[in-house]
């Protein structure tokens, strides 16, 4: 070779990576709804964690006058605004209040099935034969049985606590993350890529982490947005049954069902903590969405280019 | 004015994307008589196929958009007839064969219904189509075509589905066949009997044939006229002979000098220099069938050798083998000394650093979510020792600058580069291990011939500074005529025949090299139709 590579000095111009936050900060910008969303959810959360810290004694406070109040009563105090539970509590500040334990719940089954169900998912998808077999049947036994009968049953004989409750969601909810993940990586890892990577010598947890994992994920989460809502429903059921959270303990989906009886006189009761159900599992899938555009490399001008097709 | 039996006439077609419109034809003419054979010719993004879409109406509108010109189909222009007149008309006047016959045939109807099933969309009464069914698949070729004709596509070969396909085409008699890369997918010595059957059913019918291909060596066999196109624009028009042997427009020109075949051989390196890998009885069974039977060879410090087989010879699953993508039945691969087949997985994975492999579609052998960078710099990920993390950006910039890339693309992702400059990618990152030997599974065949020819350069100047050694696996033959030092002829999983590369192509030894060399196409017109007749000849003196 006539020139002289290993001179640092010779290659001045080596590029610079893209910044990822500010790369990630403009993709969000060009996509308003999953901008709107994030705000949304960035709220929910702060409501989620500090809620309960400021507004335990309001939330709790009996007033007689108030119950049922009507919402949009401007000219009581603020956590009045939207009405009165039939224990003349103020609905917005139980609604703060019930975002924790509500979020936890949700977040944290959903969390821990997505992790316990792909890691378990990614390993019988490429492993073949003996574990590949044995996680296969333990989910087709936890699919075969009742979620909601399985939930009573554990829920029975423990103590039902918040923490044991997201425990038994968690696990009803893994066999839809793992079979997903199986699915995609029976196909991942017969794809060139995953090849290339063994001939260099790239050990198993580099090429499902590093190769499979990223082309598996986004799927992943688009079916764990999904299934937020779903576990805030069979949380709020667990509760309703009288062994998820107990009151004077709140959650959302516990709100909707007291509210229940109460529909033809106050609507409120009901609507508001259902709304903020809808109102977060929207931001959820919309956020998803965005995220599945910007993770694809292929996908990713649709977020990139909003700009220059404007102008 | 007189009628020709198909006319485009100042077509050009737009396809607006969101990056922005692109013409991808722009005031194309060309015509198509009776009986008479058109080739358009181009490499891929040359818009050779939106034509013939334009004409099936297969273009998908929005994106696409015909913004000038029309189509006369017997005088009467096709763009502004209504749907339904055009649902008559395709199919039925004017019928399409397609590149991959396995994707165009749907997997859970039998061959005779759906051969059935183009006669009867036209008004075929439903009682005549069976005999007329296993009649048309007797003319394409099947035997058998009585039984044959409730089998489903999956057990018929590529060749037998393509002839499958041609049959569809031909049931209801079209005066206009339009064949998409029709012998792309299939190998040489079946695509020579495809090309014949096409011929013979043109004469027989006297339809006119429109064919798009990319390969010279198809409009030299079969072609009467030829239209060249490249970045959407004719650049030369006229009939086959003419083309090769007067090109006018220097992309033709271009086009001709890249094909393979023409240029020196390379000579046999000397004698007494220790094989860098050494290949004795290696064997592989898929359960009863073997795959690969007691393969021997060698390959010297600085060697490119050539495996060349068709389809289902073996020579993919000797190179897995030997990188140990799967298991040997039996056989040893010794490099330098040392046996790849029974090494444990540590000596095995500093071994990796040694042998290293470009595959066949650069498209699905790169993570397409991963950058350039990324896809490099793995190597050094895998093997830290190669190199200290400070110096992997300087060190990725010099791999690309070596495989002709600019360092500016380097936090790009593979779909934003085009098959040459991806493959030119994946050449990068098999030298970043600085390997010895490296395996090319067809790392070639999916490039057009421009491309082609210049990877094949990056290869041999690589060759040159490196002293690397290549084992390049290909189906071509007059591509690796240029290209390798000694040939390794493949069929059925054995070794049939091995040496010099002049050897192999001036004095082959055994029948089935001599009819690989004699299926291979020649781009000449005047040597093809020789060849031709000297087989045809052959066949006559053999039956």
């Amino acid at each position: 070779m006539t020139h002289t590579p290993n001179q640092p000095a010779s290659l001045p111009d080596i590029p610079k990576a893209p910044n990822p936050i500010l790369q990630t900060y403009r993709m969000l910008w060009n996509d308003k709804f999953a901008f709107v969303s994030v705000i949304f959810l960035f709220f929910v959360l702060l409501c989620a964690i500090f809620g309960p810290l400021l507004l335990e004694d309001i939330a709790t406070k009996q007033n007689l006058r108030g119950r049922n109040a009507p919402p949009f009563d401007f000219s009581t105090n603020w956590a009045y605004w939207l009405g009165g539970d039939a224990l003349g509590r103020p609905l917005l500040a139980r609604i703060i209040v019930a975002a924790q334990n509500t979020i936890f719940v949700a977040a944290g089954a959903v969390f821990f099935s997505l992790i316990v169900g792909t890691a378990l998912g990614l390993v019988a998808g490429y492993t073949k034969k003996t574990w590949s077999q044995v996680i296969m049947r333990l989910a087709d036994i936890i699919m075969s049985f009742p979620s909601l009968l399985l939930a009573v049953i554990v829920l029975f004989m423990l103590k039902s606590s918040v923490f044991n409750l997201v425990i038994v969601l968690a696990i009803t909810r893994i066999p839809v993350y793992l079979r997903t993940a199986r699915a995609e990586t029976l196909e991942v890892r017969e794809r060139m890529f995953v090849q290339a990577a063994r001939v260099m010598g790239a050990s198993t947890p580099r090429i499902i982490f590093r190769h499979i994992l990223p082309v598996v994920f986004p799927t992943l989460v688009t079916i764990a947005t999904l299934d937020f809502a779903f576990v805030m429903l069979a949380e709020s059921a667990l509760s309703f049954l009288g062994i998820g959270i107990q009151p004077p303990e709140i959650t959302w989906g516990l709100m909707v069902s007291q509210g229940r009886p109460y529909l033809t006189t106050a609507w409120g009761l009901s609507l508001w903590p259902g709304l903020a159900i809808i109102l977060t599992t929207l931001s959820l899938n919309l956020v998803s969405n965005w995220m599945r555009t910007a993770l694809d490399p292929a996908q990713r001008w649709r977020l990139e280019n909003v700009r220059k097709k404007n102008d | 004015m007189t009628d020709h039996l198909l006319e485009v006439r100042n077509l050009s077609v737009d396809f607006h994307t969101s990056i922005g419109t692109v013409h991808a034809v722009r005031d194309v003419s060309w015509h198509l008589e009776r009986g008479e054979t058109l080739a358009i010719l181009g490499e891929s993004g040359s818009g050779k196929s939106v034509s013939a879409s334009a004409i099936l109406n297969l273009i998908d509108m929005p994106p696409g958009e015909i913004t000038s010109g029309e189509i006369l189909f017997e005088g009467r222009d096709v763009l502004s007839m209504s749907p339904e007149e055009r649902r008559l008309l395709n199919g039925h006047r004017i019928a399409m064969i397609f590149q991959d016959p396995l994707s165009h045939l749907n997997p859970v109807y039998t061959v005779g219904f759906q051969i059935a099933e183009a006669m009867m969309a036209h008004g075929v009464n439903k009682g005549q189509t069976r005999s007329r069914t296993i009649e048309l698949m007797k003319r394409v070729g099947i035997t058998d075509a009585d039984t044959k004709i409730d089998s489903f596509p999956h057990q018929f070969s590529g060749g037998q589905r393509q002839r499958i396909m041609i049959a569809m085409a031909l049931a209801l008699k079209p005066d206009i066949l339009i064949a998409d890369e029709p012998t792309t997918a299939l190998d040489v010595t079946v695509q020579a009997q495809i090309l014949a059957l096409l011929e013979e059913l043109q004469e027989e019918t006297g339809m006119g044939l429109l064919l798009i291909t990319h390969d010279l060596g198809v409009v030299a066999e079969i072609a009467d006229r030829v239209v060249v196109m490249n970045a959407g624009e004719i650049v030369e028009t006229g009939t086959a002979r003419d083309v090769y042997h007067t090109p006018h427009h220097p992309y033709t020109k271009k086009l001709i000098a890249a094909i393979p075949g023409g240029g020196e051989m390379a000579e046999q390196l000397g004698t007494g220099i220790d094989p860098i890998l050494e290949i004795s009885g290696l064997t592989k069974h898929y359960g009863a069938f073997v795959a690969l039977d007691n393969a021997n060879l060698t390959v010297l410090p600085g060697e490119s050798v050539a495996i060349v087989g068709e389809s289902g010879s073996g020579k993919s699953t000797l190179a897995k083998t030997i990188l140990r993508l799967e298991d040997a039945t039996g056989g040893q691969a010794l490099f330098e000394g040392r046996d790849l087949i029974s090494m444990d997985p540590k000596a095995l994975f500093k071994m990796r650093r040694d042998i290293q492999m470009v595959f066949q579609d650069p498209t699905q052998s790169l993570n397409p979510r991963m950058s350039i960078y990324d896809i490099i710099s793995e190597a050094f990920v895998i093997h830290p020792k190669i190199l200290g993390k400070q110096h992997w950006k300087t060190r990725v910039c010099e791999l690309l600058e070596q495989v002709g890339l600019g360092t500016e693309h380097m936090y790009r992702h593979p779909h934003q580069f085009s098959g040459g400059q991806r493959q030119r990618i994946a050449i990068a990152r098999a030298l970043a291990l600085e390997p010895k030997l490296i395996v090319c599974d067809e790392a070639v065949s999916a490039l057009d011939v421009s491309v082609q020819a210049q990877v094949l350069a990056l290869l041999t100047k690589l060759q040159d500074e490196l002293g690397l050694s290549f084992l390049f696996i290909a189906h071509d033959l007059p591509l690796v005529r240029d290209f390798a030092h000694r040939v390794i002829v493949m069929q059925n999983g054995k070794i049939v025949e091995q040496g010099p590369v002049e050897q192999i192509f001036d004095a082959p030894r055994e029948d089935y090299t001599r009819n690989l060399i004699a299926a291979s196409l020649s781009p000449d017109p005047d040597i093809q139709a020789e060849r031709r007749k000297a087989s045809d000849d052959l066949q006559a003196a053999s039956t």
